[in-house]
């Protein structure tokens, strides 16, 4: 830790900001330049610690970038590193839409922008779905994984019911599945061979 | 004092969105669905369109909504009640992350190769995949067919009790078109899908209404 001392909180402020400024659309799209700012420029940390801080931001609740920034920040400066390169992230995208907002609300009514919105939900509707079909190619292809997918995708399609507790079975399921189901699995194949 | 309630609303409803979000941008659409339209503070389609302009907008998605539903939901009691609004959403959706981060990196070393952390991610990650296609699929039966759920309704009741539906066939023809767009090039920026997609809505359905 000692070799980072020199770096001020205000760098991490700035170059967080300059993050959080220059991503469109947030999470692994921000990882290529956090690799070039914290890595490359900064020397904050090296591309293993980026790994790992990528499957730590993956394995717990929340923003992508905000983890991401929070880590390193603690890494070079501690609690309020931390505070200077999240507060970083966030303040681009917080200032610059706290301003849209105010001119969304007056020209969404306006003929023209309404027909142009119409047209863009048709649109957001692929994006979406090719962020399924993007994420899914990160799950494992066997039946575990088909039935969880299928089964959350029809309580909450078709039932409509509460997103939170879904979440919560998938993760006792996952727990019970890999600690009772796989070794048991695992154990027979051995013995089939 | 209402206003107060209105805030501290704000901050716990994006504090629990923060806190169940797993794997952030998109993941995030069914849990901001869920309790932002649930609450009344946006229709279907204002969150549709907003997805549009996030995506078009720099910074993460997660602050980019709290943001904009702070100012909204806060700015019906005047423009600095709006800025309040914004600082309280935008909060409640940055601490659930900063405050485990801190302690994971704090405390817990092993964090990630902890068996049962790892265990209960291996049922999340799909399960978070079919609330996505979830969501893709409530908001293309509105978009597409003018079918809406509202709370307390599920499919069934809503087809049942619908009026006005029938396929928007201008609507299928941009989101066709998009869809052969983003297969043919897959690099790139979606701004661009958007920004022919407005061009194509302005033609169809603005253009018709002169």
């Amino acid at each position: 830790m000692d070799q980072e001392k020199s770096s001020s909180l205000w760098t991490l402020f700035a170059s967080f900001f300059k993050i959080g400024a220059f991503t469109f659309g947030g999470g692994y799209a921000m990882i290529p330049i956090i690799e070039k700012e914290a890595i490359e420029k900064q020397h904050w940390i090296t591309d293993s610690d980026m790994l790992d801080i990528i499957a730590i931001a993956e394995s717990t609740p929340g923003v992508l970038a905000v983890n991401t920034a929070t880590f390193v920040g603690y890494k070079v400066r501690r609690f309020w590193g931390s505070v200077a390169a999240t507060l970083g992230v966030v303040l681009p995208a917080f200032l610059l839409i706290s301003v849209l907002s105010y001119f969304i609300a007056q020209v969404r009514d306006n003929l023209w922008v309404a027909a142009a919105f119409e047209g863009i939900r048709a649109a957001v509707v692929v994006l979406i779905l090719n962020a399924v079909v993007k994420l899914s190619k990160g799950c494992k292809k066997d039946w575990f994984n088909y039935a969880l997918m299928g089964v959350s995708f029809l309580l909450v399609a078709l039932l409509n019911l509460p997103v939170i507790p879904v979440i919560l079975g998938a993760a006792i399921l996952g727990i019970l599945y890999t600690l009772f189901v796989l070794p048991k699995m695992q154990a027979r194949e051995k013995e089939g061979k | 004092m209402a206003f107060l309630k209105t805030i501290l609303t704000l901050f716990g409803t994006f504090f629990k969105i923060g806190l169940f979000t797993i794997g952030g941008g998109y993941a995030m659409i069914p849990m901001i669905k869920a309790e932002v339209v649930n609450l009344g503070w946006m229709t279907v389609n204002d969150l549709i369109d907003f997805i549009a302009v996030a995506e078009s907008t720099p910074g993460p998605f997660a602050i980019n909504i709290a943001t904009y539903v702070g100012t909204i939901v806060g700015g019906d009691s005047g423009i600095w009640q709006g800025v309040v609004g914004a600082v309280c959403a935008t909060l409640g959706v940055v601490l659930p992350s900063f405050l485990i981060i801190l302690l994971v990196a704090r405390y817990f070393d092993g964090f990630k190769d902890n068996r049962y952390v790892s265990a209960a991610l291996f049922g999340i990650r799909p399960a978070v995949v079919g609330l996505i296609a979830a969501a893709a699929f409530t908001i293309a039966i509105g978009v597409f067919l003018g079918l809406s759920i509202g709370s307390g309704q599920n499919l069934f009741t809503a087809a049942a009790s619908a009026s006005g539906v029938s396929l928007n066939w201008r609507s299928l023809l941009i989101g066709a078109l998009a869809f052969g767009f983003s297969r043919w090039k897959k690099k790139l920026h979606p701004i661009w899908m958007i920004l022919g997609a407005a061009v194509l809505g302005i033609l169809l359905f603005g253009l018709p209404e002169l």
